[in-house]
């Protein structure tokens, strides 16, 4: 393995870890605060255990999200010195704005989840929206940083260097708005689908069990209503890249030909010798009306690019695919869910639809993870687009497998324990029975606990 | 005084902060691997309870320091990252450690030999992590990280793998178990407790005279520029006299079991040494190639930089004021408010 993928596999390894725990530190507060605020409304115990349960499992994946965004902070320099003395006066503002969040996020967290007895109600409940907001900001940041690096703006280039250099340009550059909204839609979309999924599958075992039932209606109106309104985001995001990175765009679409009116390849097998796409349904006129909102409008395909200048075409499409197909999965989930609610006032919980709940647990965050191939490995060969390629900004340090390997082995170990602690919490739900059969609901507070 | 030297003085107030309670958590985990006893477990609940709802805040400090690093002195980031390579990896992996470690182990089976396991790694990263900041931190004082035309010339391994800067290694590792028994007096009313904490503070505040007289030795070849700025500056004496009265101040509040007063001083202590080394370093960032001046952004990146640190300060400081006022019951800033109790 050359120090380059090392480093690029690092890099990928430890992003891939984060983004799992970042997503979820943005949106599981989301959930938190919701069930305390019906605690506090409707005084029903099970949105105050709720609250609580949830709040353990934030604390351990917020540990674990703090530690790994640390590692991201320096690997920056540790793997890609040369982008870092680059980019640094230009993007650097992000980051340090992202610093200021993640201390209110970790002040707050710190309040939220040793303070029950210490602060008021409502100081509280303030505390927990406070991390909520805060973790959504500091996802802002740091994915502005990353639009950035997709559609460089607030420099110019003389001799090599940059100069005129204005760092709220660059913030500001193209590719911000339809990033950070696509991202922070996809944490919310995720986590709540994660939430929903598990307790849609402990709720098939336990049909009356009201923890899960009020979980259930909370992290999937949340997940749901963010899955609804993503595509309209994707949309978005789709034209800029269109727009802005048309090699990224032809690889995700496994577009080899310029041409006008060009179809939607769904599915198939890339081959970038031949240029061609096997196996794949196409829609005509697809992707002209999705990148440009014009049937008739020329797309650039791979051949207006050069070469050299290829992402691993395969490895894009299939990614955007997954991610797509898990999008569609989920919208079609909040559908359903969302049409039940139109016309019955609550959601459906036959056991078809918490099976398909459950089922779906991991759609949201295999579809972030694919998402991310997608844009990060779309933008290679150029860690910043069209100005430094990645294999100039890697560091000259030799050896890098081993902390490549360091890194593997420790985040393997993270993840293993995460799932065991988190699994512990999961089979200690609690049980809450509801007065009367037939899901009486409102009768709560006369309802014994069973732990 | 220059727009440049003033981000440099807030790099400098964030790893101060971070020292001062980021290093105090370090200074727990020490304090748990020594916890035995009949009162060990105690020991280890007043720790885990004092650390808790503050270390997460804390660490962010450290994120500080590095995010104004890279924004206003990128070429310093990148020297810094690229020789220091090695001990950063690992610095960074005591530190993934030493956080999950601590946070599993609260969230863990509360059974004795789970909670074992955790207490080991959280303790032992917590005394690795220190001693890695305090060789990173030496071998940027040293003056023997050298790059010619961009090039790293002295090699990834020399600069760092040294006695100088694992002297300052483990001075920091020392420090901060000072300050974190020191501030554990303060976290109980026991007084059984405090006299455990009393008693580490006093064999801490020695050992870290101790390890500063070393690093003050080896610093004649290890760090020749910034002893001469330690010894030779018109500021050093007043520095080194006021460094003492709290070196001093500390070891009689101790005594006296005057823990608030020994707070105060031991952390103003604390805070001495750090400013002294910079001072000391001044105008260098990393010895003998990268000044404050030749390593500094652009001026408006500077600017804007400084208003961000400025607005939020203003969201910060109120913020960590309620923290502690809530975990740490007012105490925390009683030496502030006139000694209130």
């Amino acid at each position: 393995m050359s120090d380059l993928l090392a480093a690029r596999s690092q890099m990928a390894l430890s992003l891939a870890f984060h983004i799992i725990f970042a997503a979820i530190g943005i949106a599981m507060p989301l959930l938190m605060v919701v069930a305390e605020w019906l605690w506090l409304r409707t005084r029903e115990e099970v949105y105050l255990m709720l609250a609580r349960r949830w709040a353990k499992g934030t604390a351990i994946l917020f540990a674990v999200g703090a530690v790994s965004g640390t590692v991201l902070s320096f690997e920056l320099g540790l793997l890609w010195p040369r982008f870092m003395e680059y980019a640094g006066p230009i993007i650097g503002m992000p980051f340090s704005l992202e610093g200021f969040a993640f201390f209110t996020e970790a002040i707050f967290l710190g309040i939220y989840l040793y303070g029950w007895n210490r602060v008021g109600a409502r100081a509280h409940l303030l505390a927990g929206a406070a991390v909520a907001a805060s973790g959504a900001l500091s996802g802002i940041f740091v994915v502005i940083a990353n639009a950035w690096m997709n559609s460089p703006a607030g420099f110019e280039m003389a001799g090599g260097k940059p100069v005129n250099i204005d760092p709220i340009a660059a913030m500001l550059n193209p590719m911000a708005l339809s990033q950070t909204i696509h991202m922070t839609l996809a944490a919310y979309a995720a986590t709540g689908f994660i939430v929903a999924g598990i307790h849609a599958f402990l709720l098939l075992r336990d049909r009356k069990n009201l923890f899960h039932r009020r979980a259930l209606a909370i992290a999937l109106t949340v997940g749901g209503a963010a899955a609804l309104i993503q595509p309209l985001s994707g949309d978005l995001s789709a034209r800029h890249v269109a727009q802005y990175q048309p090699a990224k765009l032809a690889a995700m679409e496994a577009h080899f030909k310029t041409q006008a009116g060009a179809p939607l390849t769904i599915g198939g097998i890339p081959d970038e010798e031949r240029g061609e796409t096997r196996y794949a349904i196409e829609i005509p006129y697809g992707l002209s009306l999705l990148a440009f909102h014009d049937p008739g409008a020329v797309v650039k395909g791979l051949d207006a690019i050069p070469r050299d200048q290829w992402p691993n075409i395969v490895i894009v499409h299939t990614a955007f695919q997954v991610m797509v197909g898990m999008g569609v999965l989920m919208m079609g989930i909040a559908v359903w869910g969302a049409v039940s609610w139109w016309r019955r006032r609550a959601l459906p919980d036959g056991h078809w639809f918490l099976r398909a709940v459950a089922a779906a647990t991991p759609a949201g965050m295999i579809a972030i993870e694919a998402g991310w191939v997608v844009t990060e490995v779309g933008r290679q060969p150029w860690i910043i687009h069209g100005v430094m390629r990645t294999a100039e900004a890697v560091t000259p340090m030799p050896g890098l497998i081993v902390p490549f390997i360091l890194f593997t082995l420790l985040y393997f170990f993270l993840a293993a324990v995460v799932v065991w602690l988190l699994l512990r919490q999961v089979t200690a739900s609690p049980r809450i029975l509801a007065g009367a059969e037939r899901g009486e609901e409102r009768k709560i507070k006369e309802v014994g606990l069973v732990a | 005084m220059s727009l440049e030297t003033i981000i440099a003085g807030a790099i400098i107030v964030s790893l101060t902060f971070y020292a001062l309670l980021g290093g105090a958590d370090y200074g727990g985990g020490v304090w748990d691997l020594f916890a035995r006893g009949r009162r060990g477990a105690a020991q280890r609940a007043l720790i885990a309870e004092a650390i808790g709802p503050v270390w997460e805040a804390n660490h962010v400090w450290l994120i500080l320091v590095i995010v104004v690093l890279f924004t206003g002195f990128p070429t310093a980031f990148a020297a810094i990252s690229t020789a220091l390579h090695i001990p950063l990896t690992l610095l960074l992996i005591g530190i993934v450690l030493r956080g999950s470690a601590f946070t599993f182990r609260t969230y863990d089976a509360q059974h004795d030999g789970v909670q074992r396991r955790w207490s080991y790694i959280f303790s032992i990263a917590s005394i690795i992590t220190p001693v890695l900041l305090g060789v990173t931190l030496g071998a940027i004082a040293s003056g023997t990280i050298r790059f010619e035309n961009g090039l790293l010339r002295s090699g990834f391994i020399a600069s760092w793998l040294a006695p100088f800067p694992f002297a300052v290694g483990f001075f920091a590792l020392a420090l901060f178990a000072y300050l974190a028994a020191v501030y554990l007096t303060l976290e109980t009313d026991d007084a059984r407790l405090q006299e455990d904490f009393r008693l580490r503070a006093i064999a801490a505040g020695v050992a870290v005279g101790l390890l500063a007289l070393v690093v003050f030795l080896l610093s004649k070849d290890g760090a020749p520029s910034v002893r001469a700025g330690l010894t030779a500056s018109a500021w050093a004496l007043p520095l080194h006299i006021a460094t003492a009265s709290c070196a001093t101040g500390a070891f009689y509040a101790l005594w006296a079991r005057r823990y608030r007063l020994a707070r105060a001083c031991v952390a103003g202590q604390a805070a001495l040494i750090i400013w002294g080394w910079a001072l000391a370093q001044y105008p260098y960032l990393v010895e003998p190639n990268i000044t404050i001046q030749s390593a500094a952004a652009p001026r408006l990146t500077l600017c804007l930089l400084l208003g961000a640190l400025a607005g939020g300060a203003l969201i910060l400081f109120p913020s960590l004021y309620y923290l502690f006022r809530v975990f740490k019951g007012g105490a925390a800033f009683a030496a502030l408010n006139g000694g209130e109790k």
